[in-house]
């Protein structure tokens, strides 16, 4: 049933191209930060405590995150109800919110003047304090649970229908099942699941120090925002950068390292049905996994939403230009992802060694202002680089997106390849009839959701845009920080629900259509 | 023949843009946004100088720096004087040639090359209905209770926090530590940026911000809100102020004069306060507009020169980042 992967004779070259051009793309901007800084760079003691301080939120966001991401995608994968596919796609919701965003609405909820802490003092009890360790990572956990969820519910759904029906007949209890079909499953996806949020985590910045309580909570990329716009100094931005890329690609490289080899599973694609899962303790467990995911989620989105409606009348028409500018921008850096994740996620997908995509996370430890800088230095001596402002936005975008989208991508190909590669060299299928014919309608549901997710993380980024966008071509989190800076706080609530609807609106697009043909 | 006549006046437009002189302006991020100060300005200009004023917006100094001699800036404006330095050793700039005795600053300004053109002062504001015995001085913030919560910016990324550590280091000097440790427990977060800060304070997360002594002025004129104020310490507080700058490389250097000269007059002085929500730097208090002159304003004003500042800033903001993390 299980079977290694067959090696494909099909886009041999293009999945290197693409990878190697977006390690070029990084390389050339570190490079150019490089090349104007003033060596030699001291590294002190309080460095050291920010690299501490970095790793260990960022380990314990990722874990915790997982760790309550495996109960919850469990509990999705056993249940079928009414406005599930809805769920899913809203509990995407968090992960794609501009940070600031997210923050206030966490901070309605958990905050000290906060919903909860308010209804604490009903009873005579304290308010909540979650600034500190504990709040960085209840805002990465906001952040990250709905990525881990639907990465580790990818994995389980692609248990085969048949394997489940097997083990209903045999009568197996679910402690069984959970460890002879889920627990290799879990073996598989968590690592990289985990790897994936760390990485994120890594550079988290604002969310980091504004939770953490203070300059205790300093990460890596604070100091590289620090050396890069207050003290320009562009060697200590560039060793600090290429720090963080190190520690991303070794944390990332470890993470894959303990994969185990690579099984693909084989079926007939029916719906899967659990006869394991129905007894009624089981139900009760996994209804009350998701009430309390979707809670701790969708509430506060909620609160976002309620002070965004008052603001959408005392919205300026800017932003509704601006909300033009980042679709369009969003459109463009999901074209540039597809076009890079294909052949990457294909090229990988054939590698047996699963660190291989370590390299794509590279990518996102890139911090967004070490390339933002070192293309306007490489663009700087040729053109006005506020021309270029919006093409490099939707690049680093891109970039940023490719570890989650090869992620998403690499099982449905390595999928393909098990069972399609070795019929489509014998019939001597190759190059684009090759994508065209099997590869294609085979990744459809992964590729929507990859796309989606694309589309609506360009939407929310600042992105590099900040450094260098003029009046006119500003995006709408860059419009809605301007609003934000300029006492319009309403308005900023309005242009947040904005983005919120447009980022939603953009990942439900790709994901549907994806999913017109598959479930996911 | 309608369509003719369109084409015959777009023509002639065009025509008449083409020999029109362009002055490119460097501005802050936020100035042209429709309700930011650019498109004001822009307008004002446009009617005396007989040219068109373009603003091209972005991270000012990073900006600068990088493209160095090969910018297109005529004016650079918005650089704040925490930056000046930094903005005069690029060595672009040439004197702004405009009389600095007009200037109408709490505080002394000789510099050649800077021109101020708003400024404003830190305070730490409050709502008061929230807190009933607002700080009279620095010394009652200390001491206040420590379920007061202050929410502050980081001196490392942003201008105004690092307003406040000179602010601390000028009042309290050696004592700069003590100070932030009787703070520090008061301190509920700190942000990366204001904007932040001031959205925890309107949400009601935290009692008091550090922001601007204008602030207030802005719930007051534009939402008619009067209970935002600021508290003012006769201990002083910290003067911070934007300035514009003339680019010496200009291709317009006339057209650059005349904005200098543009930017001391009090048609542009009197759109500052409700455009800008900030003072403005060269027009008698009896001239600001309704209401502007019963803002409550320190008597006593601080402010290091960008020697001075070169000098302390480092430790004021290590002693903060080392007393805060304890």
């Amino acid at each position: 049933m299980a079977r290694h992967t067959q090696p494909v004779k099909t886009s041999t070259i293009a999945g290197p191209v693409a990878a190697g051009t977006v390690f070029c793309l990084i390389l050339a901007a570190l490079a150019a930060v490089a090349s104007k800084a003033q060596w030699p760079v001291t590294f002190g003691i309080a460095d050291w405590a920010v690299l501490r301080f970095t790793v260990w939120q960022s380990f314990l966001s990722a874990l915790v995150s997982v760790m309550v991401a495996v109960p919850v995608a469990r509990a999705l994968a056993r249940r079928r109800f009414v406005g599930r596919g809805l769920l899913v796609t809203l509990l995407g919701a968090p992960f794609i919110l501009p940070v600031i965003v997210a923050v206030m609405g966490l901070l309605v909820v958990f905050g000290r003047s906060g919903w909860v802490s308010q209804g604490l003092g009903l009873f005579g009890l304290p308010p909540l304090s979650i600034y500190g360790l504990n709040g960085v990572v209840l805002a990465h956990v906001f952040f990250n649970l709905p990525l881990a969820t639907r990465l580790i519910l990818q994995g389980w759904q692609a248990i085969p229908a048949e394997q489940f029906r097997l083990t209903g007949q045999l009568g197996l209890p679910p402690s069984v099942v959970f460890r002879t079909l889920e627990w290799p499953v879990l073996r598989q996806v968590v690592p990289g699941a985990f790897a994936l949020i760390f990485v994120i985590c890594l550079t988290s910045f604002a969310v980091a120090l504004t939770l953490g309580g203070g300059p205790r909570a300093t990460t890596i990329e604070l100091a590289i925002y620090q050396a890069f716009r207050f003290e320009f100094d562009l060697g200590r931005a560039a060793m600090l950068s290429l720090l963080q890329l190190v520690v991303a690609g070794s944390a990332a490289v470890a993470a894959l390292w303990i994969l185990p080899p690579i099984a693909v599973q084989m079926g007939r694609d029916r719906p899967v049905q659990r006869w394991d899962a129905n007894g009624t303790g089981l139900k009760a467990l996994d209804t009350l996994w998701i009430f309390l995911a979707a809670t701790f989620l969708l509430v506060p989105l909620g609160a976002i939403a309620i002070s965004g409606l008052a603001g959408l009348g005392q919205m300026p028409a800017l932003v509704w230009s601006a909300a033009w500018t980042s679709a369009w921008v969003a459109a463009l850096s999901t074209v540039v992802l597809v076009a890079l994740a294909l052949p990457i996620s294909m090229w990988l997908a054939q590698a047996r060694w699963g660190g291989a995509e370590a390299l794509t996370l590279v990518g996102l430890a890139a911090s967004p202002l070490m390339i933002g800088t070192g293309w306007f230095i490489l663009i700087n001596p040729f053109a006005a680089p506020t021309q270029f402002a919006l093409i490099v936005t939707a690049l680093v975008n891109a970039m940023m997106s490719l570890p989650f989208a090869v992620r998403i991508l690499m099982p449905a190909m390595r999928k393909v390849i098990a069972e399609y590669g070795s019929l489509s060299v014998s019939l001597g299928l190759s190059g684009l009839s090759f994508w065209r014919i099997v590869v294609l309608p085979r990744v459809r549901a992964p590729l929507g959701f990859a796309a989606g997710l694309a589309a609506a993380l360009s939407v929310g980024d600042l992105g590099v845009v900040a450094l260098f966008a003029d009046g006119d071509r500003a995006t709408l989190p860059l419009q809605m920080y301007r609003l934000m800076g300029s006492y319009r706080t309403d308005a900023a609530a309005g242009a947040a629900l904005l983005l919120l609807a447009l980022a939603l609106g953009m990942f439900w697009a790709c994901d549907a259509w994806g999913r017109r043909h598959a479930e996911s | 023949m309608k369509y003719l006549m369109t084409t015959a006046a777009v023509l002639a437009a065009s025509a008449a843009w083409a020999e029109t002189p362009v002055l490119t302006v460097y501005a802050g991020d936020y100035f042209t946004s429709e309700w930011g100060p650019g498109p004001k300005i822009e307008e004002g200009f446009e009617e005396i100088c007989e040219c068109d004023l373009e603003f091209s917006t972005g991270d000012l100094m990073p900006r600068l720096l990088l493209e160095g001699s090969r910018t297109k800036a005529d004016v650079v404006i918005g650089l704040t004087t925490d930056v000046t330095a930094k903005a005069r050793a690029t060595e672009l700039f040439a004197p702004h040639g405009q009389d600095n005795g007009a200037l109408t600053l709490p505080i002394e300004w000789d510099d050649e090359v800077f021109l101020p053109f708003n400024y404003g002062h830190t305070a730490f504001i409050y709502d008061e209905t929230r807190i009933d015995t607002p700080p009279a001085s620095f010394e009652d913030l200390l001491g206040m209770d420590d379920d007061i919560k202050i929410v502050i910016q980081d001196p490392r990324t942003s201008i105004s926090g690092l307003a406040l550590v000179l602010w601390v280091q000028a009042v309290y000097g050696d004592g700069a530590a003590d100070a932030w440790a009787k703070l520090s427990p008061k301190i509920l977060t700190v942000t990366k940026d204001w904007s932040a800060s001031y959205g925890l304070f309107t949400d009601g997360e935290a009692d008091m911000v550090l922001s601007y002594t204008t602030s207030p002025a802005y719930h007051m004129f534009a939402e008619e809100d009067f209970t935002k104020k600021a508290a003012i310490f006769p201990e002083g507080h910290y003067f911070m102020a934007e300035t514009v700058g003339k680019v010496a490389a200009t291709d317009q250097p006339e057209l650059a004069d005349a904005f200098m000269a543009y930017v001391m007059s009090t048609d542009f002085q009197t759109l500052i306060p409700t455009a800008n929500w900030s003072l403005p730097s060269a027009l008698p208090e009896d001239q600001w507009p309704d209401g502007w002159a019963e803002l409550p304003l320190p008597e006593k004003v601080l402010f290091y020169s960008e020697t001075e500042a070169a000098d302390v800033q480092a430790e004021a903001i290590e002693t903060w980042r080392a007393t805060l993390s304890q």
